[in-house]
């Protein structure tokens, strides 16, 4: 046995593909399609996914949500919020006390209108404690956060989000501005740095801040003395936000005297665990994606195959004069699936060029993220070589199985 | 000892319910050096015999053996190798790889036995210097004329010194002048050479090169034995 010469069987191949120029190119269509919507697409999903685990990681990490209501009054279930249960002293007791907490901010307050000099804007005006920027993880691009006096003294100052201070002040820095709320003035004291969207789509950055006891006594009111209307929680850690819940529900059924077989008139949710859950649900439209691009991927081998096929009958007489003159069945072969793997390689590496041009193209235009992975051009492009391995085989093997005096006859 | 050495060698053709004797029986030996003609009328076996001597088929029944090696019961790829290294094939139709040059048609036979790039060339370029086409090494087959062609496809049965040239009507295609030609270069590789040569041709005065002379009736040798 002679040792099969790869470099000529190389060469051999390349100018079978070179000879048949227009047939080669409609064949590497096929993979060039396939490799580029596979690229795009999982480059589609990954963006929608960065996205979304950037929004949550904007909400702040180890988030648990505590509303106050989810009551059965005579049968009938109230939704969460409806019956304010949960005060000021709550999310102090909750800081306090749950050691697997590490922050606990209250919200109070409402949507109001706000005014600076000759400018308005509604916005959301949320009454809180210096805990809140902690648990939410959100910096001061300017001034400084409440501190415990501003809420022990219910002092009318306020932190804005970007979109109040672009709307409110223009190009006039903000900071020791007078702003009024309903009417009543408040002296600036910080500017929360941008957020962005939430993953609802809402803009975080529409915000202004106040201490809970100013939002309570002097501009929403409460339903009764010290009431806030949701309280949010920072775990110290996301092994310990079951553990959070359950102190929590344990230390506010405590302090809302709630019997052993009574209802919680408070509801607690887990913020993260919800996101995760949206993340997931974006991983799994990825994979979608790239499954029905994966499937023109195969058309694509298919195509290939279809093409060795007719090429190996046409070069049946070929193949005769190769095995008179001493070619083996793996010359023959060899010959057959480095064509159909040329084939799919150079279509391959079109398709990966495409297929980024493509989702640059849709993220330019569309503006939605994309995300090229190196893990999906990897895949693509290992795809199509097998792809070209699994469908030049068929053909090869046909054309070494062929009898040399056969295959020297054909017409 | 003979350089080809066939005894009792049939070949049978299954068409249905009818059996076809293609070949029946034939003994011969044919000895190194010697310059033969196969002649016959259409159908009479000449060609299934040039096809089974040159390991392109296998026979039904007999035995064979080319210089020494008992061909019966090779597999695909050992007869691809005696193919490459003891025999070179010159057709009718020529047989040239199309839109290939002829001096990589003559390479042929040296890929398949991993001859070096360097030799390969050279040795292709000196087989086609023996057949007086060293200036046409890089034209096309579709660039020469049928004499041209078979002299390449000659150059491509000489590149790898085999011993024996088996050339089925080789002059088939061609017209008279060019035929004595071809038969010409045949007979001086023969001569100088002695390179073992089979021709097969229904041509009496193409046969008249030859110094012996196969008949073929029916799938038996008549004469010439």
């Amino acid at each position: 046995m002679t040792m099969i010469d790869i470099p000529s069987t190389i060469r051999i191949s390349l100018r079978a593909i070179r000879v048949n120029k227009m047939r080669s190119a409609l064949t590497m269509l096929g993979i060039i399609i396939g490799v580029g919507a596979v690229i795009t697409m999982i480059s589609v999903g990954s963006g929608a996914r960065q996205r979304i685990s950037e929004q949550i990681s904007s909400m702040g990490s180890n988030l648990i949500m505590i509303l106050s209501g989810a009551t059965t009054q005579g049968g009938i279930r109230m939704g969460t919020g409806t019956q304010p249960t949960l005060t000021l002293g709550d999310a102090q007791a909750i800081q306090r006390e749950c050691p697997a907490v590490q922050y606990s901010a209250p919200t109070h307050g409402g949507t109001a209108q706000v005014i600076f000099g000759n400018q308005n804007w509604s916005t959301a005006v949320t009454g809180t404690t210096p805990e809140m920027l902690y648990v939410r993880e959100w910096q001061l691009t300017e001034g400084r956060n409440f501190t415990n006096d501003d809420i022990r003294s219910a002092a009318k100052v306020c932190l804005l989000g970007k979109t109040v201070v672009e709307n409110l002040f223009g190009g006039i820095d903000p900071l020791g501005q007078v702003i009024r709320i309903k009417k009543v003035p408040f002296t600036v004291i910080g500017v929360l740095e941008s957020k962005g969207q939430s993953p609802t789509g809402q803009d975080q950055d529409d915000v202004i801040y106040i201490p809970v006891t100013t939002s309570q006594k002097k501009i929403f009111g409460t339903p009764f003395a010290g009431s806030v209307r949701m309280i949010m929680v920072k775990a110290k850690s996301a092994e310990d936000l079951p553990l959070a819940e359950n102190q929590i529900t344990e230390l506010l059924r405590q302090r809302h005297r709630i019997g052993p077989r009574q209802e919680n008139d408070f509801t607690v949710r887990n913020l993260t665990q919800m996101m995760e859950a949206q993340e997931q649900s974006a991983k799994v439209m990825t994979m979608l994606l790239a499954a029905i691009a994966s499937v023109s991927l195969l058309v694509g081998g298919i195509g290939i195959m279809n093409i060795m096929l007719v090429s190996v009958t046409e070069r049946t007489r070929e193949i005769g004069i190769r095995m008179a003159v001493g070619a083996k069945t793996w010359d023959i072969r060899l010959q057959f699936i480095i064509e159909a793997l040329t084939l799919s390689i150079i279509g391959g590496i079109v398709g990966i060029i495409i297929g980024i041009g493509t989702s640059e193209l849709i993220s330019s235009t569309s503006g939605w993220n994309t995300l090229v992975s190196p893990f999906s051009v990897i895949l693509a492009f290992g795809f199509s070589v097998l792809v070209g391995v699994f469908f030049g085989f068929y053909p090869a093997y046909k054309a070494s199985m062929l009898k040399p005096i056969d295959a020297l006859r054909y017409e | 000892m003979a350089l080809i050495d066939v005894s009792g060698l049939c070949k049978t053709y299954v068409m249905g319910e009818v059996k076809l004797n293609a070949l029946c029986g034939v003994t011969t030996s044919i000895q190194r050096g010697e310059f033969i003609s196969i002649m016959g009328p259409s159908g009479s076996g000449k060609s299934t015999f040039m096809n089974i001597i040159g390991c392109l088929d296998t026979p039904t029944e007999g035995s064979y053996r080319l210089d020494g090696i008992d061909v019966r019961g090779l597999s695909r790829d050992q007869l691809a190798e005696v193919r490459n290294k003891k025999i070179g094939f010159v057709f009718q139709g020529f047989n040239l790889l199309p839109r290939t040059s002829a001096i990589e048609n003559v390479e042929l036979p040296l890929i398949y036995s991993a001859v070096s790039g360097k030799e390969r060339f050279e040795r292709a370029m000196e087989a086609l210097r023996v057949v007086g086409l060293q200036d046409r090494s890089h034209h096309m087959p579709n660039q020469l004329s049928g004499g041209q062609q078979q002299r390449v496809a000659i150059a491509r049965a000489l590149v790898n010194r085999a011993p024996i040239i088996l050339a089925d009507e080789p002059t088939g295609n061609l017209d008279t002048k060019t035929s004595n030609e071809i038969m010409e270069l045949l007979v001086t590789l023969n001569q100088d050479s002695g390179i073992t040569i089979v021709i097969v041709t229904h041509e009496a005065d193409i046969a008249e090169y030859s110094k012996r002379k196969i008949r073929f009736l029916d799938g038996r040798i008549v004469s010439g034995n």
